[in-house]
Order: structure tokens, then sequence, then C-alpha cells
């Protein structure tokens, strides 16, 4: 009887009614549903590589075979210079915050329209379920985060002290990935020419990232543009606080700008599109 | 006292055949998809809801209900009627497009049992997983994960991953999760309606139990004897819109006497399945006509007298030649009981071998031995142990009373009569 009471007192009169135009983001409800997120990334990272023979090396290997197909093609055939380190070094410097970026998009943007018993069975706060899969990509980044110390330490290449701003490079980059996750998810369950799209899109989302080749290819005037995507300015600043080297800080927080909005923007958008869902999926 | 939940002008419109749109041809999608992307986008957006034309359709209109707390309260109607519709509403999966709920407790759903099971998880995992998707807490499943297990009785396969459970394992231990929430109010849907008698009326009792301790509970059946048996309250839903709303008794009593109005369904003996309305929304047609003829092979036309004899034909078509092809009749009453199933696997002299294209199949009972009132009929058809298609309330059969017995006397107590030898020792 007093669970019954402190139930009922908790529990402050809901009324289900219809909404449209822009709505304000439910933070209270996000926080409280926190277990339950950790629940699905959880979740999300055990199935992840159920029935691999690799399993989570599958993290390792992404961006490392990258890598060296990268500097075989790039670094000597084509000859891109990197104003210091070694091209394997600078360009997987890259490749970890590109990789999670890649990944983060193509599987978010896919979840809801995965997970469609979740969004017509039951209710929870949605935006979990793209969110989840970019929280258990995490675990993927720091495993390639790890590599980029052991690269160091076999070029004895010296970390840079700006070492210290990497966190806040990280950190645009998931909400970079979130913002981008949150949006095409939901696009997807009505459009899902996002489907096909995404593939095409992350793909030459790398060559306008300079992943492959430094800053300093880019003339000074076209660098806003390239800080339009939010990736640009994480990856420079990422490399930039790691190994050193050159950093366009205009560029930088052009990008940082962009994935703030981006993020924002994602959760006002989901937000809107969301009570469409279990009608439309 | 204020009422628990509080509907009130509840309407949703759902967009008519949005799912079916075929995309058969590149050309037809193409063609279709240059027209209707300005619509589209606008709807995929969020508004769009004033385009109400005729491809609109209101799944509930105007709902207005009241349910207080410690009601047990059985929601009926047939299928299409809203109830899922309602059901969705209430639990927040969907927004009303007009109306409102008024809700003043914890609510906990369960529109499907184990939504959210991971089939490469195991069972504990799912078990916890399933348990914050419903809204316990962490603290709150320690508690009750033996408790859980023990009502799933899956002690032994907690460590396997879901996958290899048996349909029924899978439900019980959907089910049990379920029955340890804690809310003070629950929506259940048609979710008994799989799983073994044995374990459904354990999870009837169990929300018995629940019903009792003055939890609210909102329930969703075909089977109008759980209802009965559980409910003190019924909604009754047609069409979209509530028609009745009093006590389970009288609300059951409502619902059937509507459906035996309907009677006059049955024009001709011949019944259009293909275009059928009774086909669930999961099925695509492959079901095509049914005929129902007296012993005589008159056409029958709605009415027959205990003990007679009676032929079903069913005419469905096979996209590919097939061999493992089940038919289907089912006999109901109005309570939605299957009392007499008839199917064609059940014919120890079948050997039809491969067949492709339009079949006519016909059954023939001998004599039904139903008592007098109405019956519906149902097909489905089965392809390689898979239901493809199903069409309820196809047919509506009335019996009348007939002197079986020869005594002159008319049985119409019970559900059949049947051969029965009386001697004096």
């Amino acid at each position: 009887m007093t669970t019954d009471n402190i139930g009922m007192t908790s529990v402050p009169e809901l009324v289900l009614k219809p909404h449209t135009g822009w709505q304000p983001v439910d933070f209270q409800e996000i926080w409280q549903g926190r277990e339950l997120f950790a629940f699905l990334v959880w979740r999300d990272i055990k199935i992840r590589y159920k029935q691999t023979v690799l399993g989570g090396l599958w993290a390792l290997f992404q961006p490392l075979l990258a890598m060296l197909i990268f500097t075989v093609v790039f670094g000597r055939l084509a000859g891109i210079r990197t104003d210091g380190p070694p091209y394997s070094l600078f360009t997987y410097s890259g490749l970890v915050l590109w990789t999670f970026f890649a990944n983060s998009v193509s599987i978010s943007s896919n979840s809801l329209v995965g997970n469609q018993a979740l969004v017509s069975k039951i209710y929870f706060p949605r935006v979990f379920i793209p969110l989840a899969c970019i929280g258990a990509l995490v675990l993927d980044l720091f495993i390639g985060l790890f590599l980029v110390f052991g690269l160091m330490i076999h070029y004895r290449w010296p970390l840079s002290i700006g070492c210290v701003w990497m966190p806040f490079y990280i950190l645009g980059t998931l909400l970079a990935s979130s913002g981008l996750g949150l949006i095409l998810s939901a696009l997807n369950v009505s459009f899902r020419d996002v489907k096909y799209a995404v593939p095409f899109f992350i793909q030459m989302g790398l060559f306008v990232s300079p992943v492959i080749y430094p800053l300093s290819y880019i003339p000074a005037r076209f660098r806003i543009l390239l800080g339009l995507n939010p990736m640009s300015g994480m990856i420079v600043g990422f490399r930039h606080s790691m190994i050193g080297g050159e950093v366009d800080w205009a560029l930088v927080g052009t990008s940082s700008t962009m994935a703030v909005a981006l993020f924002v923007a994602g959760l006002f958008i989901f937000r809107r599109m969301e009570r469409r869902f279990a009608d439309v999926i | 006292m204020t009422p628990i939940i509080e509907a009130v002008h509840l309407s949703k419109k759902f967009k008519l055949g949005a799912a079916r749109s075929s995309e058969d041809s590149l050309r037809e999608a193409l063609v279709h998809s240059l027209r209707a992307s300005w619509q589209v986008l606008r709807r995929g957006w969020g508004d769009g809801d004033s385009s109400s034309g005729p491809e609109w359709m209101w799944a509930l209109h105007d709902i207005n209900f009241r349910v207080e707390q410690g009601d047990v309260v059985g929601i009926i109607g047939a299928n299409g009627a809203g109830k899922s519709t309602l059901l969705k509403i209430l639990s927040r999966i969907t927004d009303p497009t007009e109306g409102y709920v008024r809700l003043r407790g914890r609510v906990a759903s369960l529109l499907e049992v184990g939504t959210g099971f991971h089939p490469d998880l195991t069972g504990r995992e799912n078990v916890f997983l399933n348990g914050a998707m419903l809204g316990m807490t962490k603290a709150e499943m320690k508690s009750k994960f033996d408790e859980i297990v023990a009502f799933a009785e899956l002690e032994k396969f907690l460590d396997t991953p879901v996958k290899h459970y048996s349909s029924g394992m899978y439900v019980r231990l959907g089910f049990a999760v379920a029955a340890h929430l804690d809310p003070e109010v629950l929506i259940v849907d048609e979710v008994l309606a799989v799983g073994d008698i044995a374990f459904q009326k354990k999870c009837l009792g169990k929300m018995g139990q629940f019903g009792q301790s003055g939890r609210t509970i909102l329930f969703v059946s075909h089977n109008i004897a759980a209802v009965l048996n559980l409910c003190q309250k019924g909604i009754v839903l047609e069409q979209g819109r509530l028609t009745f709303q009093g006590d389970s008794k009288s609300a059951v009593e409502y619902y059937v006497g509507a459906m035996s109005q309907k009677e006059h369904k049955n024009e001709t003996h011949i019944v259009d399945l293909w275009n059928a309305r009774g086909r669930l929304p999961q099925y695509q047609p492959w079901l095509r006509k049914l005929e129902v003829y007296a012993g005589s092979g008159k056409p029958l036309e709605g009415e027959l007298a205990t003990g007679d004899p009676i032929r079903v034909h069913v005419e469905f078509e096979l996209r590919e030649p097939k061999t493992n092809f089940d038919v289907r009749v089912n006999f109901l009453d109005l309570y939605g009981q299957v009392i007499f199933a008839a199917r064609s696997s059940y014919e120890p002299k079948r050997d039809w071998g491969p067949r492709s294209g339009v079949q006519e199949f016909e059954c023939e009972i001998p004599e039904l031995p139903f008592t007098p009132g109405e019956y519906r009929i149902e097909a489905a058809l089965v392809l390689d142990d898979k239901c493809v298609d199903y069409v309820e309330d196809a047919y509506r059969l009335k019996v009348l009373g007939s002197d079986y017995y020869g005594t002159g006397k008319v049985p119409s107590l019970g559900f059949f009569v049947h051969d029965q030898d009386w001697r004096l020792l």
C-alpha cells in the first residue's frame, strides 16, 4: 500500500493530446530513462559482434586496414605530403574519428526502421534508439584511440602538449554524429530514400574531410567552406592536439558551431517527427 | 473520485492504403513517387493532417469514457473496431488526432509479448532489457528476478539465447516480465491468444490478482470468456465508435447482440474472400472464394438444422507449385471460441501432389452437430506450415433446432449433439 501512495504522488497527471509544430525536448524524461539507455547501449555492444570470429577486433581492423590502403595509395602513389608526421600516423589520426562518425551515422540512421517493434509496440523516449547505437560505437572509438598512442610510440612521435584538448574534439564528434544520426533516423521512417543516400554521402564525405590530405592542400579562402562539415574541424583539431602540426582555428570554430547546431537541430527535428513514427513505420 | 483515465472526444485519423502502395514496377514507383513526393514530404514532416480527403479514415471517432481506480475494463470489438489504436494512444505510442486523454498513474502496457527481446541475447539478459523497456528500475528487476523466472518456469534455459526458445517459452518469458511490473494501470492487448492453455490460465490468474489489489487494468481480448471472468466493466467499440459502456456482462451481451443483428450479411451462398473485409491486416489475399451448400448440393443461405450435412467449398490460388498446403475452415460461436476446426490436412486419403494455380476444395461434414444458435465460419490457408491468409467472419451460419434424436425433443443445451445410447440396467 505504501508503494501505491508513493507511486501516485510521484506521477504527475499526464495529458495525451495532439501535438503540432515544434515541441520542447523533454530532458526530464530522458534523464529518468538513463538506466534504459545504458541497457540499450549494452545490448548493442553485446549483439554487434555475435557470431563473428574476430569480434571486437573489427573495431581495430577497419581503420587499420583503411590506414594501410590509404598510406599506399595516397601516401606513396599519389605522394601526398603531411608536413611532418609519417603518412600512416597522419591519416590514421583522422580515420579514427572519421570511422566512428561514418559508422555512427550509417548505423543510427537505420536504427528506427530496424527496430520497428520497439517503435510501434512500446513507449520509451525514442531518441534512445539511434543514440544507443552511437553509444555502443564509443567503445570502438576508444579502442581506436589506443591505437593512435600505439602508432605514436611505434614512430617515436612526441605527444603534443595540446592533447589535453583531445576530449573536446571527441565531444564535438559525438555531437555531430548524434545530431546527424537523429535527423537521418527520423527521416528514414518516412522516406526510405535515406537508406540509399547515406552510404553514398558517407563515402563522399571522406574526401571533403581532411582525413587523407593535410589542411595546407586547401587554399585558405575555402577553409571556412570545409568547416561547414563539422568533422573537418574535429579531425584537424584532434590531429593538432595529438601530433601537432598545422591548425586553422577559424575552421575549428566553424566546425564546432556546426556540431553543436547539428545536435540541437537533431533533437528538435527528431522530436517533431517522432509523433508520426508509429503511424508510418 | 477523480478517474484514473479520462478520454475526452478522442479521435484518431489514419491514411488508408498507405502501406499497400504497390511498387512492383520501377516506372510505376517513379510516377507514383513524383506525384506523391510533395504530399509525403509535408506529411513526414509532421504536418499535413489537415488534408482530409476520401483516403482518410477515422480509426477512432469521438471516444469518451472514464475509468476509475481499481476498475478492470474489457475492451470488446471486432477486428478494425479501433481497439488497438485506442491502446496505442493510451500507451503513448501514437498521438490522437483530436481530443485528449488524462492519465493519473504510472502506466505499463503490454501490446505484444516479448517486444524488444533480442534473439541473440539469453533469457536472463532479455529479462533485464525487457524490464527496463517496460519501465522497471534495475533494483526492482533484481529483487523480482527470481520470481519472474519461476513464473515463466524457465530456470533451466536462462542462459540459452532466446532464438532457441520455442514460441511457448518465448511467450512465457515475455509475459512473466510484464506480470511483475508494478504500475497503477496495466494495459494488455490480445497477448494471451498465444501460449498453451495452462499458461494462459496462469496469466489470467495473475491479472486477476493484480486487479483485486486495487490496480486498474484495461484488457483487450477476443476471448470473451476471459473478459467476463476478469473484468467488471466493459467498453464496446464498433468501427471506431464507442457504442456501449457498462458492466462487462451487459457489454458482452450488447456485443453479441450487435454481432447477430448483422445476419443479413450472407446475401448469397458465395462469399468473395479475395476482397473480404475480415482479412487480418498482416495477410495478403490468397483465398478467393467460399461457397456453402447444403447436403443435397443446394446453395445454403445462412440456415441449417442441427445434424444436417454441410458442404463448404474453398477456392484459393497457389502462385507456385506446392505440396505442403493446408486449407482450414473454423466454426466459431459468437463469443469467438472455435467450436470445430476442419482442415484438409486431417484428410487421411489426401494425396494431392504438387498443385499450382487456382484450386477448389470441398469439405463435406455429414452431420453438423451444433446446437441451435449463431456461428461464424472463418477460412485460412497455410503454406509450408506458415499461415499466409486468414479471413475472419467470412460466413454467418444460423443453426436451427431439430429433432436430432428423433424423440420429438429439440436439443438446445450445450455446444453440440452426439449419439448416445441409454439402457436400463
